[in-house]
């Protein structure tokens, strides 16, 4: 091991092009962030539902899944946190001359979410305290800012993110500096209402399916008591509720690109030159010569999906009307397009697997029993998350060159540090690392909720430590 | 408009250093409470302390990053490229820090909870080292102006920030050893009380003599902070000092709630005392406010 790390401190002094690593890092410690966010934004209005059925009807087993629920929630807010406080690191390390330059008004969203995250962590913290030490209703109520805190801090951040899509708000002199920042302009610029309403749905989806996939793995382990049935249905019909609202949202928002950012729609589109009549194109490669091979292309749809009022004869503006360092390269434009497909053919597919769900619910008052579906149940989990990297790369990829749309590339915000190579593969083992342990520690914290049922707030991040006059544990 | 922005800015870097710096503290005496057998009390303590604000104080740290790039976005960029290097392993420190306090108290195998209360621990003492070693590079003048990189060793590997890295991670021992004190009294455990203020009194020495040799290193290696320290900054050097004195006198017999607030002080003093020596320079001697 110690020799490993001496030949790669003999080799930190070597000098790589420091964008291509930045943006790998960036990318990575987003990616891993991410899947943090839906637990963090969703988990807690799910624990709160539970919470609720639990005092409404003195169910127990919902009491049990909201204690529990809230122990997990408090491990993944941790990791969230801090994977969270090294992007707001990054910002600078990676790209001082973005933050140099556009800090003034990319800065302003990120003010608010910092008050929301402060908000968030201590309701957390109050939430898990106040498990015998509240009476029941003051203590949900003192859960319910969790999810609101939540859902306006990622409105707060994709607000940063959208104003990367759409840099409004800002006036700049003859020599391109800022010389006044409209705060309000910046945070509610034209991509944003769409953008956050896209992210917060797709936490509520992701982490509809994720917890659903943990009880339907229960279940066909054997586990079919009333508690898993609970935590499955709570979580799954979250799910079921989200992902057709997503996919309205989703459709908005693509149709928002094709006004606002026809570079970026034409590559998610793989549409080389303008043209009316374009077909959708389902996988399939742009070679090297810049022309459409392979897939599977279903005549005027994409056309037809852009503006359904002029149907197939809208015109879609192609790669071309901009010159080539203006727009996503061959192989970006291949993996947004690609990306794409994942998405909406992941998210299509999701969909109607919810279907199943609702109709068995429709016509035969329960949830589907069938072990095929609980099957299907875990691999969604998974597909979600799949499905939401895939859309963020569709966000992200689509924009290149661009860091600020048509105003700063990529290439002029980074680092000149050359030594980035180096931090990249030290933060990429270290998460690596972060994440099989969160899933160890929470696979460890469910087994042994099992073998001794008797809940303690106190072995759990933000709770208390044990006292000796602890109080009577409360209903359940 | 800058000025106000800037005083908000020191005093955002206060509440982090000392909010903030009491939970990194707080992981340094659990670095050196000895053996799984010999160190559970003392961890206990610094558990419960901790506990219910872990985290949420970075809150500071994110606020202080906010400020720097809507306000000074041009010495943010200055700041990043110079100290990418203490920067990143503060970062990469958070996380580790962060994260194993969270999987400690989830795990319940002692062996585990020992690997992680390591990783919580040496994190704890390393991240306090990096911010003071960089507010070194950046008071001795190692910062330039205008979206520059300045010498990237040389900026954080020199006599000021080696001084301030060790009186960062001395007083946030101190605070803590202060704050713990009074917890394990509020906790009516005598041993414990005994226990961290002897540990107080110790990091309170440590400090003050840190401090003592760093006005003659910055004497000779950070001219225009020496020369604020002793003017314009002299009585809030003193209040740091009269407040570091006050807290351990607070702390004979019974615990005071006084003896925290003085502690407190003491250490806000300090940082809002380096603040004041830099004025009105934001980057001493290249970019002022």
């Amino acid at each position: 091991m110690m020799h490993v790390f001496g030949g790669l401190l003999i080799l930190v002094p070597m000098e790589v092009d420091p964008v291509p690593w930045a943006r790998a890092q960036m990318a990575f410690t987003l990616a891993f962030h991410i899947i943090l966010v839906p637990l963090g934004v969703s988990w807690a209005a799910m624990t709160l539902i539970a919470n609720y059925r639990a005092i409404r009807h003195g169910d127990r087993d919902a009491l049990r899944l909201a204690q529990r629920w809230s122990k997990y929630m408090a491990v993944t807010f941790a990791v969230g946190a801090v994977t969270g406080t090294v992007l707001s690191f990054e910002f600078g390390l990676l790209w001082p001359q973005f933050m140099g330059k556009w800090g003034e008004a990319f800065g302003v969203p990120f003010a608010f979410e910092g008050l929301f995250f402060f908000t968030e962590a201590i309701f957390i913290s109050i939430y898990i305290f106040g498990w015998r030490r509240l009476k029941p209703w003051p203590h949900f109520w003192s859960g319910v800012p969790i999810p609101v805190a939540g859902i306006f801090g990622s409105a707060s951040v994709v607000a940063a993110n959208a104003w990367m899509n759409s840099p409004q708000g800002v006036t700049l002199d003859s020599t391109g500096m800022i010389v006044d920042v409209d705060p309000v302009a910046v945070i509610f610029n034209d991509a944003m209402p769409l953008m956050a309403a896209h992210m917060i749905i797709a936490a509520y989806l992701v982490g509809g399916f994720l917890i659903a996939s943990v009880y339907a793995t229960g279940m066909l382990r054997g586990r079919r008591d009333r508690y898993h049935r609970l935590g499955f249905i709570i979580a799954f019909t979250v799910a079921a509720i989200a992902t057709p609202i997503q996919m309205g949202v989703g459709d908005g928002l693509a149709r928002w690109v094709y006004s606002n950012q026809p570079v970026k729609f034409s590559a998610i589109e793989m549409v080389p030159q303008t043209s009316s009549d374009v077909p959708e194109t389902l996988l399939g490669h742009l070679n090297s010569s810049g022309e459409v091979t392979g897939g599977i292309p279903i005549p005027g749809l994409a056309s037809w999906l852009s503006d359904p009022s002029t149907g197939r004869s809208t015109v879609v503006q192609g790669l071309d009307t901009v010159p080539a360092d203006q727009r996503p390269t061959i192989r970006e434009v291949n993996v947004v397009h690609l990306a794409w497909d994942i998405m909406v053919g992941l998210g299509t597919l999701l969909f109607l697997f919810t279907l199943w769900y609702w109709a068995s619910w429709i016509f035969r008052r329960d949830m589907p029993q069938s072990r095929w579906f609980l099957r299907c149940a875990v691999v969604a989990g998974f597909l979600a998350v799949v499905t939401l990297e895939a859309g963020w790369t569709v966000s992200e990829v689509g924009r290149q060159p661009w860091i600020v749309y048509n105003k700063m590339k990529v290439a002029d915000a980074a680092t000149t540090n050359t030594g980035v190579w180096f931090t990249f593969i030290v933060v990429a083992l270290l998460y690596v690392g972060l994440g099989i342990t969160t899933i160890l520690v929470l696979r460890g914290m469910s087994r042994r909720a099992r073998r001794e049922p008797r809940f303690e707030e106190t072995d759990v991040p933000y709770g208390p430590r044990e006292t000796a006059d602890r109080p009577q544990v409360r209903a359940g | 408009m800058s000025t106000a922005a800037a005083i908000i800015l020191f005093a955002a870097v206060t509440f982090y250093a000392i909010f903030g710096g009491a939970d990194f503290g707080a992981g340094f005496w659990d670095l050196t409470a000895g053996g799984a057998k010999r160190g559970e009390r003392p961890r206990e303590i610094i558990d419960h302390s901790i506990g219910p604000v872990w985290e949420a104080n970075h809150v500071w740290l994110i606020f202080i990053f906010v400020v720097l790039w809507t306000c000074f976005p041009e010495a943010y960029a200055s700041i990043t490229l110079t100290m990418f290097v203490p920067l990143t392993i503060a970062a990469l420190g958070i996380v580790l820090r962060g994260a194993s306090f969270a999987f400690r108290k989830a795990v319940f195998r002692t062996r585990l909870q020992r690997h992680f209360g390591a990783i919580f621990a040496v994190s704890s003492v390393l991240v306090p080292y990096c911010f003071g070693a960089i507010a070194g590079g950046i008071a001795s003048g190692r910062v330039p102006a205008g979206g520059q990189a300045g010498d990237p060793v040389n900026s954080w590997i020199n006599p000021t920030s080696i001084v301030a890295g060790l009186l960062a991670v001395s007083v946030t021992a101190y605070v803590a050893a202060v704050l713990l004190t009074w917890d394990a009294g509020r906790l009516s455990d005598d041993t414990m009380v005994g226990y961290f203020r002897i540990r107080a009194v110790a990091a309170g020495v440590v400090a003050g003599v840190i401090a003592f040799v760093g006005l003659f290193v910055a004497r000779n290696d950070a001219r225009y902070l020496f020369d604020g320290l002793t003017s314009r900054a002299l009585p809030l050097v003193v209040v740091s000092v009269l407040g570091g004195l006050a807290a351990l006198v607070l702390l004979r017999g019974r615990p005071h709630r006084g003896g925290r607030l003085a502690a407190l002080i003491a250490a806000g003093a300090l940082i809002f005392g380096w603040g004041v020596a830099q004025w009105d320079y934001l980057l001493p001697e290249s970019l002022t406010v």
